[in-house]
C-alpha cells in the first residue's frame, strides 16, 4: 500500500478540493449581502456631509451640530485659550497624535495640527472612551469634560486625563468662506 | 440515563409511539425520571428559570404587537402600550421586572452550581451550556432595554456598541457596522429589535440542550455524591413537580409584588425621558444586572483590556469545571472552599455596588471607589484562576457519606 | 443547609441595600421634602378633588409653558382618574386649538398667513404650548420646559420631587451668585432653575374653597401629574390585590399538597 502512489488519485483529489473550493466561494459570495446589508445604508452615507454657517459665533463661545448623527463642536476659541493649547509640551500628551482628518495619520498633536485656522477648533463631540458628550468649558483644562467617566480634555480637544484613550477626532472639513465651513 | 418505563395505554398511542416516540421522550423525562432523594430550595431554580422564559417570550411576542421599532415612534409606542392598550401596562411591567427577576433566578442557580460544586464531571458541559445561556440573556437583556428608546436605552446602547471600537485596526468598521451608521441611530434600533425577538428562541433551543445534558448524568445534589441504588432516587413527578411549583409560585409572589406595587424601582427615571443624542444623562448605568460587570470594564483604565476583562470576567466562567481541581463536589464537605464562596459572593456584590456608583465617589470620602473596584476586580480572576486550583489541592475535605439515602434517611429511623 | 440559607438570607439582604444605596448617593442635593400622599402604599388611590385641583392649576399656570402629550382629554373621564364627566371633558378640550388638516382647496394657512386650525376634541391629546423645541427655547432664553406627561416617572423621586421644586424656590445662601434668567432651587440639580417661581398664594382659585396655599397648589399639581405618568395605577393595584390573594391561596395549597407528597420521604 505504501506504494501505490500514482497520478490518479491526485488529480481525483484535485477535482473534490476544486468542487469544495467552489463550494465555499460560492457559499460565501450567497453570504456576503446578508452581512453587508448591516453596513450603512445609502441614504445615511448621503448625509456624510454637512455645511454650517459659523458667522455667529463670538470667540469664547462654542456650538454644537449634527454631522453624521454624532454632536460636532465647534469653538471659537479666545487667545489665552490658544496660548495655553499652544504651550502644552506633545510628548507629555496621553495620545500625542493629531487625529485629524486632515492631515496624515501620524502627524503630532500640535496645536496647529489640531487647528487649520488658529481661532477655530472644530472636533467631534463624542468622548473617544464610550461616546459620551463631553461638557465644554469643564474640566482642569477648561476644554471638555466628560460626565461619564470623567475624561478631560484641553482647548485643543486632546485628552489630559483618562480613562479616554485619544484625542477628541478632527471631522475632515473645509472652510468655503470665513463665515462658512463644510464638515465631511 | 435510566431505562424507558413507559407502557402506551391506547391504540393510538402505541400507533404514535412506534413513529415518534413523544409521548415516551416526555414519561421517562418529565414523570418518571429518578432524581435524587434531596434536593433542596436551590435545585428549584432550574424550573423557575424554564417559567421566566416562557413569561418572556409570551409577554414579548404580544407587546410586539404594539409597539413600534422607529426612533420617532419607539418611545410613544411604549406610552401607548402604557395607556391605551387593554392591559398593555401589565403586560410591559410583567416583561420589564420578568427580565429582572430572570436573571435574580439566573445568580441564584449560577451560586447553587458553584456551591454544590455542579458543574464537575461529568457534568462540564450541563455548566458550559449554562454559560452560554447566561451570555445569551445578557445580550437579549441588553437589545432589548434599548427598544423603549429612553435615555438610558440610547446610552447604554451607545456605550455599550462602542465597547467594539477598542479592537485594533477594524473596531471602527465593526461599530459603524452594528451601527448601520455612524451612530447608534434608526437601523440600530430596528435590527436591535429583530435580534432580540430572535434570540429568546436560541435560549429555547440551548434550554433543550442544557436539559437534554442534565438527563445524561442526572442531577448532581447538595451532598455532591453519586446515586448509587434506587433508594437513593424519586420520580420526578408527584415529588419534584409539586415541589417546583411550591417554590415557584413563591418566586411569582415577589415577582408580582414588582409589577403591582413597585413597577419602576428596579429600572432607572431617566428612561421616562426620551432618547435624545444631543444630551448625555449625568450619571450613565446598566440594570442592576449588569452592574459587577460594569465594575470591571471601568476599574481598567485602559480601553482595549477594560473590554478584555469585561469579556473575561464571562469567559472565566467557562474553564470553571478544570479550574476546580478538587475531588470533593459540594461544599458541605470542603470547610476551606466555603469560605472562598462566600467571599466571592461578597465580591460580587462589592461589584455590583460600585458599579452603580459615579465613576469619581469613594468610600466614606476617603478611599476611592476606583481602587476599590480594581480590588475587587482582581479578586473576581484571583478566585476562579488562582484560589481555586489551590484550595483544591491543600484543602482536606470532610468525609462524605455513603449514600444519599442514608445520609436523608437516617434522622427518620421508622422509614 | 441551614447556614446556606441563613447566610443567603444575609446576602439578599446586603443587595437590597446595595442597590438602593445607589439612589441615595448619587444625588448630592439635600434630601426631598416628603409631604405625604393618597397613592401611597398598597391601597393608596387618587384624591379626586386633589386630582381636579392639579388639573386646575396645570391649566391655568404651567400650561403657559409645559405640554402635556401624552395625555388625551378623553382619560379625564376615565375610571382611576379625576373623574370629570363626559360633557366636562368635551368642554375641556373645546377650549384648545389644534393644526387643521388641509382644507377643500388644499391650503393650510388662511388669507392672512396664519395656520388653520380647528376646535379639539376629546380624542385629541393637550396640545403642546410650543410649535418645536426651538420655539420654545427662543421663548424661554434657551431653555427647555419640559414636557410634564411623564414627569413624576422621570424624576428620582416622583411626586415629592416635583413638590419640592415647586416650594424649593428661596434666596439663593451666602457666596452662592445666580446668574441672570435663573432662580435659586433647593432642590433642583445645580440649584439654578430657569423656571421662575410659578406658585405664590392664591395664584389660582379654587371651585371648592380650599385655601390656595404654595403648598395645597404645589401638593395637587403633584397628584395630578403622577395621575398623568401613571393612569392606571388604581387599575394595577385593584388587579394586583386578587392576583396576590389567590397566589398566596395557591401557594398554600401547594404548600400542604407538597408536605402530603413527601410524607416520610425526608
Amino acid at each position: 500500500m505504501a506504494h501505490s502512489q500514482t497520478a490518479e488519485p491526485t488529480r481525483r483529489d484535485f477535482l473534490y478540493v476544486a468542487t469544495a473550493g467552489a463550494g465555499a466561494v460560492a457559499a460565501a459570495s450567497a453570504v456576503w449581502p446578508l452581512i453587508d446589508q448591516m453596513n450603512p445604508s445609502a441614504a445615511v452615507l448621503a448625509l456624510a456631509s454637512t455645511e454650517i454657517d459659523i458667522s455667529a459665533v463670538q470667540p469664547g463661545q462654542s456650538i454644537t451640530v449634527l454631522w453624521r448623527g454624532k454632536s460636532t463642536f465647534i469653538r471659537r476659541r479666545t487667545p489665552e485659550e490658544i496660548a495655553a493649547s499652544k504651550e502644552v509640551n506633545v510628548a507629555d500628551l496621553i495620545d500625542p497624535v493629531a487625529r485629524n482628518a486632515n492631515h496624515e495619520a501620524d502627524a503630532p498633536a500640535t496645536d496647529a495640527n489640531r487647528a487649520e485656522k488658529p481661532e477655530w477648533l472644530i472636533v467631534v463631540g463624542v468622548c473617544t472612551h464610550l461616546g459620551c458628550i463631553p461638557l465644554a468649558f469643564q474640566g482642569d483644562y477648561r476644554g471638555w469634560l466628560c460626565p461619564c467617566h470623567g475624561s478631560q480634555y484641553d482647548t485643543a480637544g486632546r485628552v489630559r486625563v483618562g480613562p479616554a484613550p485619544q484625542n477628541l477626532d478632527i471631522p475632515p472639513y473645509t472652510f468655503l468662506s470665513d463665515t462658512r465651513v463644510r464638515i465631511g | 440515563m435510566h431505562g424507558s418505563t413507559y407502557v402506551p395505554k391506547s391504540g393510538l398511542s402505541r400507533w404514535m409511539d412506534q413513529r415518534l416516540p413523544v409521548m415516551r421522550l416526555m414519561h421517562d423525562t418529565m414523570l418518571t425520571f429518578p432524581t435524587p432523594r434531596n434536593l433542596n430550595i436551590w435545585y428549584t431554580f432550574g424550573g423557575i428559570l424554564t417559567f421566566c422564559l416562557a413569561v418572556q417570550l409570551v409577554t414579548g411576542i404580544v407587546l410586539s404587537m404594539h409597539y413600534t421599532a422607529d426612533t420617532r415612534f419607539a418611545f410613544d409606542s411604549v406610552e401607548h402600550i402604557m395607556r391605551d392598550v387593554n392591559y398593555g401596562w401589565f403586560l410591559r411591567y410583567v416583561h420589564a421586572n420578568g427580565a429582572s427577576m430572570f436573571f435574580l433566578a439566573v445568580y441564584i442557580h449560577m451560586f447553587r452550581g458553584l456551591y454544590y460544586g455542579s458543574y464537575k464531571a461529568p457534568r462540564e458541559i450541563i455548566w458550559i451550556l449554562g454559560v452560554a445561556l447566561y451570555v445569551l440573556m445578557m445580550a437579549t437583556a441588553f437589545l432589548g432595554y434599548t427598544l423603549p428608546w429612553g435615555q438610558m436605552s440610547f446610552w447604554a446602547a451607545t456605550v455599550i456598541t462602542s465597547l467594539f471600537s477598542a479592537i485594533p485596526l477594524v473596531g471602527e468598521p465593526i461599530v459603524n457596522w452594528l451601527w448601520g451608521g455612524f451612530s447608534v441611530d434608526n437601523p440600530t434600533l430596528q435590527r436591535f429589535f429583530s435580534l432580540h425577538y430572535l434570540l429568546p428562541f436560541v435560549i429555547a433551543a440551548v434550554v433543550g440542550l442544557h436539559i437534554w445534558a442534565l438527563h445524561v448524568p442526572g442531577n448532581n445534589n447538595p451532598l455532591g455524591i453519586d446515586v448509587k441504588s434506587p433508594a437513593d432516587t424519586l420520580p420526578f413527578h408527584p415529588y419534584y413537580t409539586v415541589k417546583d411549583l411550591f417554590y415557584l409560585v413563591c418566586f411569582a409572589i415577589i415577582m408580582m409584588a414588582f409589577v403591582f406595587y413597585a413597577p419602576n424601582f428596579l429600572g432607572h427615571p431617566d428612561n421616562y425621558q426620551e432618547g435624545n443624542p444631543l444630551v448625555t444623562p449625568p450619571h450613565i448605568v446598566p440594570e442592576w444586572y449588569f452592574l459587577p460587570f460594569y465594575a470591571i470594564l471601568r476599574s481598567i483604565p485602559d480601553k482595549l483590556f477594560g473590554v478584555i476583562a469585561l469579556f473575561g470576567a464571562m469567559a472565566t466562567l467557562v474553564f470553571v469545571p478544570w479550574l476546580d481541581t478538587s475531588r470533593v463536589r459540594s461544599a458541605r464537605f470542603r470547610p476551606v472552599y466555603r469560605q472562598f464562596f462566600w467571599i466571592l459572593v461578597a465580591d460580587g456584590i462589592l461589584l455590583g455596588y460600585v458599579g452603580a456608583q459615579p465613576v469619581d465617589a469613594s468610600l466614606g470620602g476617603v478611599i476611592p471607589l476606583l481602587y476599590v473596584g480594581r480590588l475587587a476586580t482582581f479578586w473576581y480572576f484571583a478566585h476562579f484562576w488562582i484560589i481555586l486550583p489551590i484550595i483544591g489541592i491543600f484543602e482536606t475535605p470532610k468525609p462524605v457519606p455513603d449514600s444519599i439515602a442514608k445520609s436523608v434517611l437516617h434522622a427518620t429511623p421508622a422509614e | 443547609m441551614s447556614t446556606f440559607f441563613t447566610r443567603s438570607l444575609l446576602v439578599a439582604a446586603i443587595s437590597v441595600i446595595g442597590l438602593t444605596a445607589p439612589a441615595l448617593a448619587a444625588e448630592d442635593h439635600i434630601a426631598l421634602k416628603a409631604p405625604g400622599w393618597s397613592f401611597d402604599g398598597p391601597f393608596g388611590t387618587y384624591d379626586r378633588a386633589a386630582l381636579q385641583r392639579g388639573f386646575q392649576v396645570y391649566k391655568e399656570v404651567c400650561a403657559a409653558c409645559h405640554g402635556l402629550k401624552r395625555v388625551p382629554f378623553r382619560t379625564l373621564a376615565d375610571e382611576g382618574g379625576p373623574g370629570f364627566t363626559e360633557s366636562e371633558v368635551k368642554a375641556i378640550a373645546a377650549q384648545y386649538k389644534l393644526p387643521a388638516p388641509p382644507n377643500d382647496q388644499g391650503q393650510t394657512i388662511d388669507a392672512n398667513g396664519a395656520p388653520l386650525m380647528r376646535t379639539a376634541i376629546p380624542a385629541d391629546a393637550f396640545p403642546s404650548p410650543f410649535a418645536n423645541e426651538n420655539a420654545a427655547r427662543f421663548a424661554n432664553n434657551g431653555s427647555l420646559p419640559p414636557d410634564l406627561s411623564l414627569i413624576t416617572k422621570a424624576r428620582m423621586g416622583g411626586a415629592d420631587y416635583v413638590y419640592s421644586v415647586l416650594t424649593g424656590y428661596g434666596p439663593a445662601p451666602e457666596g452662592v451668585t445666580v446668574p441672570a434668567g435663573r432662580y435659586y432651587n433647593a432642590y433642583f440639580a445645580g440649584h439654578q432653575i430657569a423656571m421662575p417661581p410659578p406658585l405664590s398664594a392664591d395664584r389660582v382659585t379654587y371651585a371648592d374653597g380650599t385655601k390656595a396655599t404654595v403648598e395645597q397648589m404645589a401638593h395637587d399639581l403633584a397628584t395630578f401629574l403622577t395621575w398623568t405618568a401613571e393612569p392606571k395605577m388604581e387599575e394595577r393595584k385593584e388587579m394586583g390585590f386578587i392576583w396576590m390573594v389567590s397566589l398566596l391561596v395557591l401557594a398554600v395549597l401547594l404548600f400542604f399538597s407538597y408536605r402530603k407528597v413527601w410524607h416520610g420521604e425526608h
